[in-house]
């Protein structure tokens, strides 16, 4: 017990080939993500799926070098703010309905033309709903994720202190 | 049948939840039995040999509600998973800062409400 | 100015959650805004609620027809649900001015009460089974993290029990869905409802059902079903416990429970014999542990489970009169359990303790919570001129009236027996000897005061509001029309 511990961050190094390919990947990943929201409303994927995916790239950051270099791309107040954007925008969209067209809630008030369908710039409201659905998504996961692992890591803190200090008490006495 | 496949997992469930000591496997059994339920949800929508539910222009509306399979559950249970994620979430927090106070994963020494 | 109440219908849910998430995004470290806003939307919400009186219709949400979109509804008991969520949190919101300055990220918690409204409302509107399942779990995963809002060793307990057995009961409910989506084919529910009706109730509807009401017994917290009440309940910050007895067990316990059974499934003879034995056990369950308790809390926890099992009697009567009964006695309790649980948190905040033992002679220190905790008590105990009275009075009429004669008579025992555990409240906390310890108190901050006061006004005036018309209170009897015609909006 008396041994001193490192804290996780330091200490979750995966090693060379780990680091490499999480190099390798991690645009890859961000970019089927971005991909996945963005033609939600043409292809299976959207918002859910999407976000998922864009959080996914990070949480593989955080396990293949540690929590601080997934903090310093994506840091928890930024994750949090977005998190309460990407709901923000959705709600704003859908109260927007109300004052256009169909003056109901959520109406779909952007008219595309019928030549635009199965194109990227089509569906109206539904390629941003995906975005602010993705947005919201990505950052609620990471954030999820980000925070239990932060419990730990204060335990740890905790414990390592309270080794220290009876250490220390033991060295005195 | 396989209705009862999913009854079974959510009472393999249940089980876990009314006997595990640990408040980590109370949460997995949880899970287990949510998922259960979420099986049973998507399985209300499946049709044996179904068509994908992608209206095809060259069949009536009759003809194809009587083809494909329901697309709805699947919206559900997706819906239904998210929630199941959040509410997970919040009870591995819960377990962890319980881990916190008392220093066990163990129920019956989490006690201190009585009456 | 005229705004057309159709309009309003979405914003029930949509302002609550967009301030919810504003106050997030502006008002983190700034507590004092965040207060404020939270106090301004809960106005809103109660001048809007006030406006949909009278009003029933349907919402198509993006203007989609039934069989397709998402249908919001409201009528008169929607509106009556909505008129308690509203006043109760205002005055919640008001208390909780003062009593949060204890904890440290107070902005979160206004974030997360908002929450809990935003599913509450939800609840109340939604058109379709799953809309409902969705809102409940807001509003349940809201009222789970605010439990443990102080993080503290019985807080964090009491917590992870509500959230295990309220995830189980979720599990329940999400299994009926799936089971009537099956069977009948829709979610919407008038469209269920017209479906029972054609075909007839064949066993794995009445599975479904009996699903459903076990699970919606966990949320109102019926007695074989009441284990994390009287845990999460008392452990909760003192706001927390008033919403969470007043409003939360009403809103997605019995209100679902009532709309359901009335509305949905047309209810029969044995189900409402069913409905009237859970009422009775809770009823002599509830009082009989809430006389042996010594924690002032917890003691009118378990008073809410008793006073929760006097409604289900009055709903299961399933006459006219007891719905009245059931509904009118909802309304009083919402008003009088929240004022009892923030006297309750003014004792706690100003005394540091909960134990009625080390309690005594506040009578002379705190006056204004004296006084409205003796309106409360005297409302929920059944001393005449309060609005408790009439509504028991009513349920017992209502019983004698339908035959029940032993119901009526258990309705009158645990009404003394409230008595009794009230007047043990007030003797030990407000009249005995002062103690000591508590000989340099200071009145209670104004804010507290004020939504004491607040409270204590609507359970005088509620008592009014029957005397005008004592077979047909106002509102409380529209809402009554509803459950009896068995039809849901528009």
């Amino acid at each position: 017990m008396n041994t001193p511990r490192k804290l996780p961050d330091e200490g979750l190094d995966m090693g060379v080939t780990v680091k490499t390919v999480t190099r390798w990947l991690k645009g890859p990943i961000l970019l089927f993500g971005i991909y996945l929201v963005l033609y939600g409303h043409i292809t299976p994927g959207g918002g859910f799926g999407g976000g998922v995916v864009i959080a996914s790239a990070f949480i593989l950051i955080t396990l293949a070098s540690g929590e601080r270099a997934s903090l310093q791309l994506f840091s928890k107040g930024v994750a949090s703010r977005l998190d309460s954007i990407g709901l923000l925008m959705f709600l704003v969209l859908g109260w927007l309905g109300t004052g256009w067209a169909g003056s109901y809630f959520f109406s779909n008030f952007i008219n595309t033309p019928e030549a635009a369908q199965f194109t990227l710039l089509s569906g109206g409201i539904m390629p941003i709903m995906n975005i602010a659905l993705g947005i919201k998504v990505a950052s609620a996961i990471f954030l999820v994720f980000t925070l239990l692992t932060a419990f730990h890591i204060v335990e740890q803190e905790l414990e390592d202190r309270l080794c220290a200090e009876a250490h220390q008490q033991e060295s005195n006495s | 049948m396989i209705f009862s496949l999913c009854l079974l997992l959510i009472l393999i469930g249940l089980y876990g939840v009314v006997v595990s000591r640990q408040t980590l496997k109370i949460v997995i059994s949880l899970l287990i039995m949510n998922h259960g339920v979420h099986l049973l949800l998507l399985l209300i929508g499946y049709r044996e040999a179904g068509n994908p539910p992608i209206v095809d222009p060259a069949i009536s509306i009759a003809e194809f509600a009587a083809s494909s399979v329901d697309p709805l559950p699947q919206a559900l249970v997706l819906t239904a998973i998210v929630i199941g994620l959040g509410v997970l979430a919040l009870m591995v927090a819960f377990c962890v800062r319980l881990y916190e106070r008392y220093g066990t994963f163990d129920v019956t020494e989490i006690r201190r409400l009585r009456g | 100015m005229t705004i057309d109440v159709q309009a309003l219908i979405p914003m029930f849910v949509a302002i609550p959650l967009g301030l919810s998430l504003l106050i997030q995004l502006v008002a983190r470290h700034r507590h004092g805004l965040a207060e404020a806003l939270t106090i301004l939307t809960l106005l809103l919400l109660t001048v809007m609620s006030c406006y949909a009186i009278g009003y029933s219709g349907v919402y198509h949400l993006g203007g989609w027809p039934t069989p397709v979109g998402i249908d919001m509804r409201i009528d008169a008991l929607a509106t009556l649900l909505l008129l308690i969520v509203s006043v109760v949190g205002l005055a919640v919101s008001l208390y909780s001015v003062d009593y949060m300055r204890r904890f440290t990220a107070r902005s979160h918690f206004y974030s997360l009460f908002l929450l809990m409204v935003t599913g509450m409302n939800g609840v109340i509107l939604a058109g379709d089974l799953f809309n409902l399942y969705v809102f409940l779990e807001v509003a349940a995963i809201a009222s789970y993290s605010l439990v443990a809002f102080g993080c503290a060793h019985e807080e964090l307990e009491a917590s992870f029990k509500y959230i295990v057995l309220g995830s189980l009961s979720s599990a329940l409910i999400l299994t009926a869905v799936a089971l009537i989506y099956g069977i009948t084919g829709t979610l919407n529910m008038v469209h269920i409802a017209t479906r029972i009706v054609e075909t007839g109730r064949d066993t794995p509807l009445l599975l479904a059902f009996g699903l459903l009401i076990v699970g919606f017994s966990f949320k109102a917290a019926l007695v074989p079903f009441h284990a994390w009440l009287p845990d999460a309940h008392p452990s909760a910050p003192a706001p927390v416990s008033a919403m969470l007895s007043g409003v939360l067990i009403k809103a997605i316990g019995i209100y679902v429970l009532a709309r359901l059974a009335f509305n949905v499934f047309g209810i029969a003879e044995n189900e409402l014999s069913l409905l009237r034995w859970l009422g009775l056990v809770s009823m002599v369950a509830g009082g009989i542990l809430a006389a042996g308790q010594k924690d002032i809390k917890r003691l009118f926890a378990y008073s809410s489970i008793s006073q929760v099992g006097f409604m289900i009697l009055g709903l299961g009567l399933g006459t006219p009169l007891g719905l009245i009964g059931g509904l009118y006695h909802l309304v009083n309790h919402a008003f009088f359990k929240s004022l009892l649980f923030l006297n309750a948190g003014t004792i706690e905040y100003m005394t540091g303790t909960r134990q009625l033992k080390k309690l005594g002679g506040l009578n002379s220190k705190l006056p204004v919570t004296a006084t409205t905790s003796l309106v409360g008590s005297m409302s929920i105990a059944g001393i005449p001129p309060f609005s408790g009275f009439w509504s028991k009075l009513i349920i017992v009429l209502a019983c004698i009236e339908s035959g029940h004669f032993g119901f009526a008579t258990a309705a009158v025992l645990v009404s003394i027996v409230t008595l009794a555990y009230q007047l043990k409240v007030q003797r030990m906390a407000f009249f005995a000897a002062l103690p000591a310890s508590l000989k340099k108190l200071q009145r209670e901050p104004p804010m507290m005061a004020m939504a004491m006061i607040l409270l204590a006004t609507g359970c005088i005036a509620l008592a009014f509001a029957v005397l005008t018309g004592l077979r047909d209170p106002w509102l409380i009897g529209a809402a009554q029309q509803v459950l009896t015609a068995g039809t849901f909006g528009g």
